[in-house]
């Protein structure tokens, strides 16, 4: 239906206070990106933004090929999900599901027509004379999607819809989402400061930090593929290991261990090694890459322990997923480092050490 | 058994000072109420006679008949009605820009309405005295209804003022993202939210202009025009030296009246918490 596109996009209140810095995308039919960060990273802003509740310093928003830049919120035709609901507490379901038909000026029979459609659809036909108040916050969330899918519109925008939910409705709220999204073909943009609602349900994220956008790629790519240093950390559960090393001749230096540099990071003094939890594993014979150190810490994960692992000879703490058949606590262990798991980050710019040519 | 005993105790203290507030707070309208109720001969009788021996009405047939009562309430019930609302009209959207546009020297606004509310207002009295003579308002509603007005716009613009910052903006954003154009937004989704607020605060400055004494006293000469309050100060007996207790009290509880009914009216709606359901509750 209409495609989406940020060209350029800066805001800033003040010299001082500028949350997005020149954000170029675009988003294409019935393709799901979320803006992912950490608070105060730009993401709800750039939402603002495209819905029109505040107007951008400088760039330009199109929707369709249409510049809506300077238009009023309610000529974008985009619907908008809000992460307390926003609900209109006065009126029934039925009318907070309505009211955007009828500004409109829908035929009341078509409305009604498009309303129980939507409603069946999610599973709140019998909710329909309630007062939001009355609902639960589960059901509140569907009367607010409901909303949003009614009016047909250009653009999905969802800012942080899951995160006023426990924890257990919100891993089936978030199932729920991706079915119903999977069949919308509109542009979909989610905001959400939550790793794992990024992963599952995007097809590309944009990672943002400090208003800029670090890495826009999809999930699988920002996970095995991280652009710089700041997604590294960012993305991943446990964090990903980051061993600030010298360089000495085309190897850096763990303690007395050295690992050899990729052609990329040759010329590099210090460099960054990336190795995410999931990949360190206990020695094997052959092993290319071994470093030795002793257990400081056991941190049960349910499915595997987390081990912090001092390493020999080097203030460093590496840590490790090992299943948790037996006990770890005070052990020393021969850790191996799969090369190819290995992530290289330049130290001074933080940005992904080139390593096509290894 | 230990365990209830012990409860037994805390409870009647509970109660008792339950009781003692309402006794202190209540006792002088019961007074009142039973005075208006009293004989004449009773009300004047020495020992005290606490609860009235036969109950009359004459007192109230008394105001009503021998003074144009009804007019005096009427003229009360017109100056507090329209200067209430025009409080509220003038008060509502200067809160609401001041709860949601970041103004230059919003804080000086807000210090200036403080300030205002704590001025005395007697001194103000003169200085609207002659502003009454030179406009020629004497014997004039106005004189009543603009003042009033004034003098409650300070509240009605704070207490709105928190009430709308309470209110979440999401629902404005929502609204604007659906289409509602500004008045559309503030008619129709705003103002029904706001209606708790409006009526409470619509109350308070009710009650204020309900009751005012001076302004009335002095603006106001001409017996027909009087309010409630300067009417039941004026009450005069029979004979010079008689002072008319019990019309003076049967005044008193048919001017208390319509407030008690308009709270119990009202209550309701001020209690109630409309925006229930609006965010996460």
């Amino acid at each position: 239906m209409a495609k989406l596109e940020l060209q350029n996009l800066s805001k800033s209140y003040s010299a001082k206070v500028t949350p997005l810095k020149q954000l170029s995308l675009s988003v294409e039919d019935g393709e799901f990106l979320t803006l992912l960060g950490p608070s105060g990273c730009g993401k709800s802003t750039t939402l603002r933004l495209i819905a029109g509740l505040e107007p951008p310093t400088q760039g330009e928003i199109r929707i369709g090929g249409r510049d809506v830049t300077q238009s009023l919120p309610g000529e974008r035709n985009i619907a908008m999900v809000f992460q307390s609901y926003a609900l209109y507490p006065h009126m029934s379901v039925y009318d907070n599901i309505a009211s955007g038909l009828k500004l409109r000026r829908v035929a009341s029979s078509e409305i009604r027509r498009q309303i129980s459609e939507v409603s069946l659809f999610l599973g709140l036909e019998n909710l329909m004379q309630r007062r939001p108040g009355q609902l639960s916050g589960g059901q509140r969330q569907r009367v607010a999607l409901a909303r949003a899918l009614v009016r047909r519109p250009d653009v999905f925008l969802l800012d942080e819809p899951l995160s006023n939910l426990d924890a257990l409705l919100r891993e089936q709220v978030r199932a729920e989402l991706k079915q119903i999204f999977s069949q919308q073909n509109a542009p979909i943009v989610y905001v959400t400061h939550d790793q794992t609602e990024a992963m599952t349900l995007s097809s590309r994220v944009a990672v943002l930090n400090d208003g800029l956008l670090q890495q826009l790629d999809s999930p699988r790519r920002i996970y095995s593929r991280p652009a710089n240093r700041f997604v590294a950390g960012f993305i991943g559960t446990p964090q990903m290991n980051l061993l600030h090393l010298d360089c000495n001749r085309s190897c850096a230096m763990l303690g007395q261990y050295k690992i050899p540099l990729p052609v990329g990071a040759r010329s590099l003094s210090e460099v960054i090694l990336g190795i995410r939890p999931e990949h360190v594993r206990l020695v094997r014979p052959g092993d290319p890459i071994v470093i030795q150190g002793e257990v400081v810490v056991v941190e049960n994960l349910g499915m595997s322990d987390l081990l912090t692992v001092r390493v020999e000879g080097k203030p460093e703490f590496v840590r490790t997923m090992l299943s948790p058949d037996q006990s770890w606590s005070g052990k020393s262990i021969k850790l191996s480092i799969p090369p190819e798991m290995i992530h290289w980050f330049d130290a001074q710019t933080g940005n992904r050490v080139s390593d096509a040519t290894r | 058994m230990a365990n209830s005993a012990r409860s037994t105790a805390p409870r009647l203290g509970l109660w008792l000072a339950v009781g003692l507030i309402l006794l202190l707070s209540l006792a002088p309208i019961l007074w009142q109420l039973l005075t208006s109720l009293k004989t004449t001969a009773d009300i004047t009788a020495i020992p005290n006679v606490y609860f009235p021996r036969q109950l009359t009405l004459e007192h109230y047939i008394d105001i009503f008949q021998r003074q144009p009562f009804l007019r005096y309430m009427l003229n009360s019930a017109f100056v507090a009605v329209v200067s209430t609302l025009l409080c509220l009209l003038i008060g509502t959207p200067a809160a609401y820009v001041l709860a949601r546009l970041k103004l230059p020297g919003e804080q000086i606004i807000l210090t200036g309405v403080l300030i205002v509310t704590l001025f005395p207002y007697i001194l103000l009295f003169l200085g609207l005295l002659e502003l009454v003579r030179n406009f020629g308002l004497a014997n004039n509603y106005l004189a009543l209804i603009v003042p009033y007005t004034a003098i409650n716009l300070p509240l009605t613009i704070l207490v709105m003022r928190s009430f709308f910052q309470q209110l979440p903006h999401e629902l404005e954003d929502a609204a604007r993202v659906e289409g509602y154009s500004t008045a559309q937004m503030l008619l129709q989704i705003l103002l029904p939210l706001t209606t708790p607020a409006l009526v409470t605060t619509g109350i308070l400055a009710f009650i204020a202009a309900w009751n005012e004494f001076i302004f009335a006293l002095t603006f106001i000469t001409r017996d027909s025009m009087k309010t409630v309050p300067v009417a039941v100060a004026q009450l005069s007996g029979t004979a010079v030296f008689e002072v008319p207790y019990g019309a003076l009290a049967a005044a008193t509880v048919v001017g208390t009246l319509p407030l008690v009914l308009l709270v119990l009216l009202f209550q309701r709606r001020i209690v109630q918490g409309l925006t229930a359901g609006a965010v996460k509750g």
